[in-house]
């Protein structure tokens, strides 16, 4: 009896640091933020609550309205981007091509590059006088324009497009892996039905990729909701303030504009828009698996 | 016994040693310097200092931002630095609410800064009747320079007094083939173009009226949407490369004289002189069109409270106002030194000119001077979008001017 006790202690034990820094540092950071959120706080946290009038402003906000829908077109744009261009890619590479792990490694390669340099090489490429555009024209067509930086409407695609070519090789490799995992005797049944490549892939292959799809959405989702740092490296917000992002408006309002309390209302949201989207899905998930295991 | 009492000894021995340190005139100044001039023109300092018998030790920041953000959290954290780097005026004012810099009265008083000081920059650097602030120069922040070499392929002869004469000049500059302006198409750029232009369309009474006063008919007076009118003009004639460009790169421009001018702060010179062109023979420097004066911004120095170094504080507020440390450090920042009793003979014409315009009162701040970090970044975003914004309306973008204030 004393063993048992002992023995289911130890787990404990060693989860407990763990279990502290859980509570401690991400809970509590966030019933602060919370706190915090609906003070007047400037610089300094104080305790004059304002109730919701930092939320009232932030809703009436332009520039975070404007960042609240360039999270959605870039998030929806960024993920449905780079799970097809990854999908092609695994799918190109699982074909048994030659030299294979070399293109491997080239396609992953920027996902090892920091959302900095990624940023500032886009920058480059898309700036008109020195990058794709320019060179397009060097070589004679002159009426070539690509040039989205520059245009209000245009700069969030831009971005979007970094962002693709950074994120597709990630996909592209777990998909890979997912469908390695494949058993080859289907692909044998499909060829002896006479079933077309593509058809294989969409409607054999695809389903069974399933965790691998969910793995990589779920990693490239929390990518979307901190984006930053992609952001300020190519256009810094511009122009005007046509690509912000909601991560960038809190960080100006907390260092550059000396506004805590409206930093910390727009992380609230942040955080509740984020509930909002996964709560669902887990709740779907978590009843799947019930039903699975025979409770409902 | 014996152990104890040579222990006992040791203890003292270190307690001694221990308080000398603590009356050391030592000063750890965070700045964001750290380019070529920047940091000539803080060694000018670090001399005068450490010949008084202070001991300087540098902490800095590359980035304006990124100096304050790191220096935020060391206040926060209750770790100081003994001196920082700071722009005069409202920058500060929370820190100063909260208490947590140390004014300067005294030194102040001491070296009859009221009387070698412009007065509009001695109310910059006081606050509720203490100075806090010591200023190390200001910057002239509405000129435009341009390259006498695309001026003479344009068939320009002077640089234009006034902004139809502006408009004509830069229609013959895209004659020529070249670009009119080089444009840095971030938004802080663009606020400080915007404010020239405000400048030259309301003048001096009307610029205070608007950024210091707050005065609601100022804001939404006449010459705002005058101002607005010439500023969404300038869209015209910028390139196609405008679109997030630093502001040494639109300077490289008009050294190379690709583009014909460029309208910036006086910080701009050095890096024509980097390139080895001279006022007034490479490059001209005149202020914006039809301007009535300038615009300026000042850095400065403010102590935030920290234990044991009041003493080293002091000194380095004395140091940084000496008639020659103020001169030396001017010369190679760019920028002009705020006692009006000092030997300027070693300045440049550009300078020369900001000099009279300043010892005249006929300089006025600059938005980030009077206005909250709030409001600044506002206005930031305002003129940004406005810029960026081909088809914006003059009646919606008045009233954002005036949702800034409010």
């Amino acid at each position: 009896m004393k063993h048992r006790i002992k023995r289911s202690l130890m787990p404990f034990g060693a989860l407990l640091p763990t279990w502290l820094a859980v509570v401690l540092v991400y809970i509590g950071a966030m019933v602060w933020t919370l706190r915090l959120s609906f003070t007047n706080s400037r610089i300094f946290p104080t305790d004059h609550y304002v109730g919701f009038a930092q939320y009232e402003k932030l809703l009436s906000s332009s520039k975070w309205m404007a960042a609240a829908g360039n999270l959605v077109v870039f998030g929806v744009l960024y993920i449905a981007g780079c799970l097809v261009i990854g999908f092609l890619l695994a799918a190109a590479l699982d074909r048994q091509v030659r030299f294979e792990s070399l293109f491997r490694t080239i396609f992953l390669y920027p996902y090892a590059m920091s959302f900095v340099v990624t940023g500032l090489i886009w920058q480059w490429l898309m700036n008109p006088l020195l990058g794709v555009q320019a060179s397009v024209q060097a070589w004679g067509w002159s009426g070539f324009s690509f040039d989205l930086l520059s245009s209000r409407e245009l700069a969030i695609y831009g971005v979007v497009i970094a962002g693709v070519w950074q994120g597709a090789g990630l996909v592209m490799v777990m998909m890979l892996a997912g469908m390695r995992g494949i058993d080859t005797e289907q692909w044998r049944a499909a060829r002896i039905d006479g079933i077309p490549v593509w058809r294989t892939y969409v409607s054999v292959v695809l389903p069974q990729l399933g965790p691998a799809l969910a793995a990589v959405s779920t990693i490239l989702t929390m990518g979307v909701i901190k984006t930053y740092d992609l952001v300020v490296a190519i256009t810094n917000g511009g122009p005007g303030t046509a690509t912000e992002v909601p991560a960038k408006f809190i960080m100006d309002n907390l260092f550059q504009r000396q506004n805590l309390g409206l930093a910390t209302a727009a992380a609230v949201m942040l955080l509740m828009s984020v509930l909002i989207v996964v709560a669902p899905f887990r709740f779907v998930s978590s009843m799947r698996a019930r039903r699975k295991a025979g409770v409902l | 016994m014996k152990l104890a009492s040579l222990l006992l000894a040791g203890v003292a021995f270190a307690a001694t040693t221990g308080m000398a340190a603590a009356e050391d005139l030592k000063a750890e100044v965070f700045t964001s310097w750290t380019t070529g001039g920047e940091l000539k023109a803080a060694d000018a300092i670090k001399q005068a200092f450490e010949a008084r018998g202070g001991t300087w030790e540098t902490s800095s920041v590359a980035g304006f931002e990124n100096a304050n953000a790191a220096f935020q959290n060391r206040m926060m954290a209750g770790d100081p630095p003994a001196a920082k780097q700071v722009v005069i005026g409202m920058e500060q004012r929370e820190y100063i609410d909260g208490g947590l810099y140390m004014p300067i009265t005294k030194v102040a008083e001491a070296g009859h800064w009221a009387d070698v000081m412009p007065k509009a920059i001695y109310d910059n650097v006081t606050f509720d009747g203490e100075v806090y602030e010591v200023p190390t120069g200001i910057h002239g922040e509405s000129w435009m320079f341009y390259s006498m070499a695309a001026f003479k392929k344009a068939g320009i002869e002077a640089a234009p007094a006034d902004w139809d004469s502006f408009f004509a000049d830069m229609d013959k500059l895209k004659a020529a083939g070249l670009t009119p302006i080089a444009w840095g198409g971030q938004s802080w750029q663009e606020t400080k173009v915007f404010n020239m232009i405000l400048l030259s369309q309301v003048g001096l009474d009307g610029f205070r009226k608007i950024y210091i006063d707050r005065d609601a008919a100022a804001i939404k007076s006449e010459g705002v949407r005058k101002t607005l009118e010439i500023f969404g003009k300038l869209r015209g004639y910028i390139d196609e490369g405008a679109a997030g460009r630093n502001w040494n790169d639109a300077t490289a421009m008009v050294i190379k004289g690709t583009a014909g001018v460029q309208f910036m702060g006086d910080w701009a010179k050095g890096e024509f002189s980097n390139a080895g062109e001279t006022a007034g023979v490479d490059y001209g420097c005149a202020l914006a069109p039809a301007s009535p004066g300038m615009i300026y911004i000042g850095d400065a120095f403010a102590f935030p409270n920290l234990k044991g170094a009041e003493a080293a504080q002091d000194l380095l507020a004395e140091v940084v106002m000496d008639p020659k440390v103020q001169v030396a450090f001017s010369l190679a920042k760019g920028s002009i030194p705020v006692r009006t009793d000092v030997d300027t003979s070693q300045f440049d014409v550009c300078t020369q000119q900001a000099i009279t315009l300043m010892n005249d009162g006929k300089i006025v701040p600059e938005h980030a001077i009077t206005l909250t970090l709030e409001q600044t970044g506002m206005l930031t975003d305002f003129v940004g979008d406005f810029f960026s914004n081909p088809e914006a309306d003059l009646d919606d973008a008045m009233e954002s001017f005036a949702e800034v204030f409010e």
